[in-house]
């Protein structure tokens, strides 16, 4: 099975998401705006490596993808945690 | 059939683009917060209904982890929303409106702290 140029399309088109989203992980002007954007990135690049599985005809890269889903949303609780255990060192549990 | 996989794809991967094009634009953490999450669910669901049309024997694994996008996407995003309002990150309000009553007005729903840390200052390592 070929690839045409539909799905050809479709892979640049994430490659422009993950672009996008770097970008604004690299100039984003707080730690906020970057947890966002690893955020987006995670589930782009779950997507990506699904298209992955699609472009090598191979169906082990979506075991990959399920994994990279699981341990990206364990990163992303984990830093939001972080930031709420921070403002309770700072403020002397005011809440 | 392999059309629709391929629209489905199509589709998946605009929304995916428009949404990391969200997250560049939008003036706001929150902003960013909400368009990155909507969209980028939507599109990757429907790469992944993409993928599941394209190769038929691969069903089981691409609905795996299209239930787990839908299951984890909100929630991860609802975390860090709440922690950056419980940190003290204020919500933006538009230029035009600059005046003193109605943005003091909305400043109150706040957290108690505008610990302007994380959110806006440029040299937040990890305070």
């Amino acid at each position: 099975m070929t690839l045409n140029s539909l799905e050809l399309l479709a892979f640049a088109l994430i490659g422009i998401a993950l672009l996008l989203g770097l970008l604004r992980m690299l100039l984003g002007p707080g730690a906020a705006d970057r947890i966002v954007a690893a955020d987006v990135l995670s589930v782009t690049a779950t997507a990506g490596i699904a298209g992955f599985a699609v472009f090598f005809a191979t169906p082990l890269y979506l075991d990959i993808a399920l994994v990279f889903g699981v341990l990206a949303f364990v990163f992303v609780v984990a830093i939001a945690r972080t930031i709420e255990a921070n403002r309770g060192d700072e403020e002397g549990d005011s809440a | 059939m392999r059309l629709i996989a391929d629209l489905f794809l199509l589709l998946g991967a605009a929304f995916l683009a428009l949404g990391a094009l969200g997250v560049l634009r939008m003036p706001d953490v929150y902003n960013r917060i909400q368009a990155g999450t909507k969209s980028t669910t939507l599109g990757a669901v429907c790469f992944l209904i993409g993928v599941g049309l394209l190769h038929p024997a691969w069903w089981a694994k691409v609905v795996c982890i299209a239930g787990f996008i839908l299951f984890t996407s909100p929630v991860g995003s609802s975390t860090i929303a709440r922690a950056l309002f419980l940190v003290g990150v204020r919500p933006w309000t538009a230029p035009s409106e600059a005046g003193a009553g109605k943005q003091g007005a909305e400043r109150q729903i706040t957290a108690d702290a505008p610990a302007d840390a994380i959110g806006t200052a440029p040299e937040q390592a990890g305070s």
